[in-house]
């Protein structure tokens, strides 16, 4: 069987906050067959620039993304956020440039978020994986809305042993975050995740999990400041087998 | 008080200020929730709901690319019926129309139907101006007369007023107040206050939720019955509609129409949903003596014209605020115009400029909820972006962010001095946590005020991964 050539686009957040959603997105890939490659040329996908009104940046750097990315089979995103940006706003961006919208078309068209890739394109299941805890799951709205992930990620989750996976009320309800929202109004933000974490808390679960950092950061960041146990993964940690290793915000 | 906020200067102090209001927001919770959980049974319920709202945003696209012919149609059918028909082209000049025939019509008092677009003329402050009476016939207009506020959302006016508040509020200001504290005394009473004005009214002026090209017909929706009340005794009806409430005939109407009520409140259909075809005729027992129209542009043609053609679309549900995580948390006045929520987010710019309101459309997290539940699928988050995106060229995005922006964007284009920046920040960063957490992070304020940050690992994914793969 010859291995499916796959880049993996880290994001700026796995990259500097947490590594090891990375690490372990190239696990479950090379678990299921890929064969991972993590193109230099990357740095930030160009969404802060984007949806701050700052055209002439986000084509900049979406530019170098889709330079970087353009020579493989697939690009495959930890974060639906990102994957949202590259597979649904590239295009947009360059829709009255010749030249570069077919480039950003067929980058786009090969874009995948982690979770959907393995569960659709792979069609992969983790074997012998167990974590023995409570989890709720929030639904974070780039990767639902612009890429439909919503059934992937909970069927990669469910063959792990021990792990029982509880509704979130609200579990489709915006965490607030909102890449620069939260920091251009932060009290409305912290309103938002304040009731957001109230709804966690209210699961009784041991775990959260999600499908992008930012979100993760900004839910566990509340959490952590109202002083509840509750641990935070992104999801694809627990299904790659690492969900034995230290939450966010936990000291390795 | 929960009117307060509408007077702060800021959207930001207006925001502040209805966060501190814990009884707003048991109040929005009340009616968004429930409008939120009622809307979601009845879309389940609605035999292939996204084909519906495909035509209904067809249907929408069509006449708003052929509004004139439509207009026009509209017009001589309209008079045909026996109506006059005006046209204005602003605020200003719609309610100088209204006002010029409530003056003909020697009226001391008007009964009003509530309408959004009479909101957006300002037509409840020209009336006062020109010394003429007017009677709010929609039960929660008439609070917001009574509390002398603007309303906070556009199908619930007085959503930001908890029925304990409602009931002291009628108690102070009704001839006749109720006595018992139930719901039915509350409306009993409120009743008594209003037919006696309603009946005495000259003039009674409604909006309109639909113009029917094809017969020259506009229609309403209450949930009270207070635009026929208000509208067929009065000698003189008057109706000031947007330009962009035109549908082609009947059937179109009434596709909009199921759309409308199942994405507002959940309910199948409107209690009360009118058509008005001309005056009283030769032989009619009833209905006003006169009937004029009144069609507003008021920015819509530029809309159209500036890329916001999709937005003309909106046919005022209000399902994109009930499910608005920021408009849950803040109501309809933080907004600051007459329409609030995200709809208001792409209007209130075009009604009052963008440098007055380029809050609005940045203070979204574009989570695309609102996109979701539009009936006529107008791509809301889409259309706040493009407003960004103007206040970035015009230079109305404050320094701090643009420079924070344009310096991200120097290094990230520049990969390896990227690697060296993001290497030394994360090592920078961990220097001011402890135990996994950052509680306070300089420059980060805003989000180290109400939430920590978790601490970074030693080294950045690519340093890592460049050391394990030997590179």
């Amino acid at each position: 069987m010859t291995q499916r050539k796959v880049a993996l686009f880290v994001t700026c957040l796995v990259d500097m906050m947490r590594p090891r959603i990375g690490f372990a997105a190239i696990r479950a890939l090379e678990a299921a067959g890929c064969d991972v490659v993590v193109p230099e040329g990357q740095t930030c996908c160009g969404q802060p620039a984007l949806n701050s009104g700052d055209t002439e940046h986000a084509i900049a750097l979406a530019k170098q993304t889709i330079v970087a990315l353009e020579p493989y089979e697939a690009v495959v995103v930890p974060s639906g956020s990102c994957g949202g940006t590259i597979r649904c706003h590239y295009p947009e961006l360059f829709e009255h440039d010749p030249a570069w919208l077919p480039r950003a078309q067929a980058v786009a068209a090969k874009t995948w978020e982690i979770m959907a890739y393995l569960d659709e394109q792979c069609g992969w299941k983790p074997e012998g994986v167990q974590v023995t805890a409570k989890a709720t799951y929030h639904d974070s709205c780039s990767g639902l809305r612009e890429l439909g992930v919503k059934a992937q990620p909970r069927r990669l989750l469910k063959p792990i042993a021990g792990l029982e996976l509880t509704p979130l009320a609200g579990e489709e309800t915006c965490c607030g975050f909102g890449g620069t929202f939260c920091v251009k109004y932060p009290a409305i933000s912290n309103a938002i995740v304040g009731e957001k974490a109230d709804a966690i808390e209210a699961t009784g679960a041991d775990l959260l999990l999600a499908g992008d950092l930012g979100c993760l950061m900004n839910m566990a960041g509340k959490l952590n400041r109202q002083g509840s146990k509750v641990r935070a993964f992104h999801a694809i940690e627990l299904i790659a087998g690492m969900g034995d290793g230290p939450a966010i915000g936990e000291e390795a | 008080m929960s009117g307060a906020p509408a007077e702060a200067a800021s959207f930001k102090a207006r925001a502040d200020a209805a966060l501190a209001d814990r009884i707003l927001k048991v109040a929005v919770e009340r009616t968004a929730g429930t409008a939120e959980a009622k809307r979601a049974v009845a879309v389940d319920a609605f035999p292939d709901f996204q084909a519906a709202r495909t035509r209904a945003a067809a249907i929408k696209d069509h006449v708003v690319a052929h509004l004139g012919p439509y207009l026009e149609q509209f017009e001589a059918n309209a008079i045909a019926a026996g109506a006059k028909v005006h046209w204005a082209r602003t605020a200003d000049e719609a309610c100088d129309i209204v006002i010029a025939l409530c003056k003909a019509a020697k009226a001391k008092s008007v009964a009003r139907s509530k309408s959004m677009l009479g909101e957006e003329i300002g037509l409840p402050h020209a009336l006062a101006e020109a010394g003429i009476g007017r009677v709010e016939t929609d039960l929660a207009e008439h609070i917001i007369q009574l509390a002398d506020e603007r309303p906070s959302h556009i199908i619930w006016p007085a959503m930001h007023k908890t029925r304990e508040q409602v009931s002291a509020l009628f108690k102070a200001k009704h001839r006749t107040p109720h006595e018992e504290e139930t719901i039915a005394a509350m409306a009993e009473s409120a009743r008594r206050e209003l037919r006696t004005q309603m009946l005495g009214a000259d003039v009674g002026i409604s909006g309109a939720n639909f113009l029917i090209a094809d017969t020259g017909a506009i229609c309403t929706v209450t949930n009270e019955g207070n635009a026929e009340l208000s509208l067929v005794p009065p000698r003189v009806h008057i109706v000031t509609a947007g330009i962009e409430k035109i549908v082609p005939s009947m059937p179109h109407a009434v596709h909009m129409l199921r759309m409308l009520a199942r994405s507002a409140t959940g309910a199948a259909l409107t209690q009360y949903t009118t058509f008005y075809t001309g005056p009283k005729r030769p032989g009619d027992r009833d209905g006003p003596e006169e009937m004029h129209i009144v069609l507003v542009d008021n920015g819509r043609t530029r809309m159209r014209e500036e890329g916001l053609a999709e937005m003309l679309r909106c046919i005022r549900c209000g399902a994109c605020m009930n499910h608005c995580v920021v408009f849950r948390q803040i109501g309809g006045h933080a907004y600051g115009g007459t329409y609030p929520g995200p709809m208001g987010a792409v209007l209130t710019p075009v009604l009052d400029g963008l440098k007055q309101s380029r809050d609005l459309p940045n203070a979204c997290t574009m989570n695309g909820k609102c996109q979701e539940v539009c009936p006529v699928r107008i791509p809301l988050p889409t259309l706040l972006r493009g407003w960004r995106e103007k206040s970035w060229r015009e230079g109305l995005e404050p320094q701090s962010l643009r420079a924070g922006l344009g310096i991200w964007a120097w290094v990230a284009t520049r990969p390896r001095l990227y690697r060296l920046g993001t290497g030394m920040a994360v090592r920078a960063m961990r220097l001011l946590g402890s135990k996994g957490w950052i509680r306070s992070l300089p420059l980060a304020g805003g989000w180290t005020r109400y939430r920590d940050m978790p601490k970074p690992a030693a080294q950045t994914f690519m340093d890592q991964y460049r050391k394990e793969n030997g590179r």
